[in-house]
């Protein structure tokens, strides 16, 4: 696929960047305020609700991440306007302002001294304002280069190494020189492969900052761990697929970022990157995780390799999912947008893989409803570092 | 048809990437990198997505796919035979 003059249809945010949804969210800032802000959600169609049960008494980093996660997810252009509700004033203005800095309309409002239902008809007027503005929001044509693609891949297994995540690593190999924005992560399901992704980086000062994450979240699972994670990772459901060690499964996942792009660059969790490129994030490799991370960061659409059939979304995220596993193709067809199992059959060679998902990443940011979307997946799940105070 | 792929002609195993594979049963492969042909008779029944040897492994050894180490062999593998949780161990953690 010739990506000279590619372009897709996106909306152009009062920042500058291109997102291709046109989400109004309801945002909680913290477990208490779900209530009030799925009620929002409910009196005014068109807006989602984003629940999650923390942000009471976080504090240090862990706190830190909270609010980068929050107000990068408001941040990001894939949404047009944000409704902040919290049941403490203080912090709901804190995520508000946070967000204001992108130019986009936001609006913040606290439970206390107010309860539920003023809180609620509160915030449901400015939702309805923010809905009717939103869809007049118009998309236009934006060169490809507007566009952040993330990875994450999950329920893997070894066809995934030798199939879907290839397949990734094709598109990865396109879209590279083009200037677009790339990310992958899962910091553990490198293990075992950490010197090929060592050996990629674009220079000594990238490969220090990628060792330094990589050896810190080593780190973690030596001081927890009770064993050789044998059940934890690879997962249960790697193992049923054929997966058997760490290694294995790390390297089937570094497919992902092809042979041709370097490591540009090292984020940490829900850090916006400052330039074009392949980024690499420390995160989770739990995939509802790993996706809220990277759609906080900004990007915009996600391509998601299954094997044994993970179903994941995102609220505000497209996840595009491509599976070569023929089984799960045929068992779980409503989640998978793409079927790349002819590659196992040598029906279809891996340059063709990567056009067929770039073909739907181009229909998916064009408006295109993922099949997460369309089921109604929109997990959002916040990373912890610790215990609250 | 192809009953199993292998990633490089120096990895120690291929994945089956059809369902059904029985024991005794011969079956074809394709070496990716090289684009190879490769013949194997199943010493196990083996499901889709598991792996054979395709080189005989004795216990301790090192098995190598994407010609890179994924674990220590801790019981001696045949050549056709399963290869999975019960005869390799990751080396890590």
């Amino acid at each position: 696929m010739d990506l000279k003059k590619s372009t897709f249809w996106g909306y152009k945010r009062e920042n500058g960047r291109v997102g291709v949804r046109n989400h109004v969210i309801v945002l909680p800032v913290d477990d208490l305020s779900n209530a009030a802000a799925q009620a929002v959600e409910n009196n005014i169609k068109g807006t989602i609700a984003l629940p999650h049960p923390y942000g009471r008494l976080q504090f240090g980093a862990d706190l830190d991440l909270h609010f980068r996660t929050l107000i990068g997810t408001g941040s990001n252009p894939n949404v047009a306007a944000v409704i902040v509700i919290c049941i403490e004033e203080g912090w709901a203005k804190k995520v508000a302002d946070g967000i204001s800095a992108t130019g986009k309309p936001v609006a913040y409002f606290g439970i206390e001294q107010h309860g539920d239902h003023d809180t609620i008809l509160r915030a449901s007027k400015k939702a309805k304002e923010f809905v009717q503005w939103a869809s007049e929001q118009r998309r236009e044509e934006r060169p490809l280069k507007d566009l952040w693609v993330s990875t994450k891949c999950g329920e893997s297994d070894t066809t995934s190494g030798c199939g879907s995540n290839p397949t990734v690593g094709n598109a990865f190999d396109k879209l590279y020189p083009h200037g677009v924005t790339l990310v992958f992560g899962e910091t553990t399901e490198l293990t075992g492969g950490e010197h090929l992704v060592a050996a990629r980086c674009r220079d000594e000062a990238v490969r220090k900052k990628f060792q330094f994450m990589f050896d810190r979240y080593q780190q973690v699972v030596e001081a927890h761990k009770t064993n050789d994670l044998s059940d934890s990772q690879p997962t249960k459901g790697n193992i049923e697929g054929g997966l058997t060690t760490i290694e294995e499964k790390a390297l089937g996942n570094i497919q992902k970022i092809g042979r041709k792009c370097t490591v540009d660059g090292v984020l940490d969790k829900a850090e916006t990157p400052t330039g074009p490129g392949l980024w690499f994030m420390d995160s989770s490799s739990a995939a509802a995780e790993m996706v809220t991370l990277v759609a906080a960061a900004g990007y915009t659409v996600h391509f998601f390799p299954t094997g044994q059939g993970n179903v994941i979304g995102n609220p505000i995220l497209p996840v595009i999912k491509l599976c070569a596993n023929p089984r799960t193709v045929r068992t779980m067809s409503e989640h998978i947008d793409v079927d790349v199992s002819g590659l196992l059959r040598r029906e279809m060679s891996p340059d063709e893989a990567g056009d067929k998902l770039l073909d739907c990443m181009f229909r998916t940011a064009n408006g295109r409803l993922t099949a997460a979307e369309a089921l109604g997946h929109r997990e959002f799940v916040l990373t912890r570092l610790y215990e609250s105070a | 048809m192809i009953h199993f792929v292998v990633h490089d002609e120096h990895d120690s195993v291929g994945v089956v990437v059809v369902e059904g594979v029985k024991a005794g049963q011969k079956l074809s492969g394709w070496i990716m990198d090289q684009d190879k042909s490769i013949e194997v008779t199943a010493k196990s029944d083996i499901p889709i997505g598991h792996k054979l040897a395709i080189k005989p492994l004795a216990k301790d050894a090192t098995v190598i796919k994407y010609g890179v180490d994924i674990g220590r062999v801790v019981a001696p593998i045949a050549v056709g035979e399963h290869t999975h949780v019960h005869n390799l161990k990751t080396k890590r953690w």
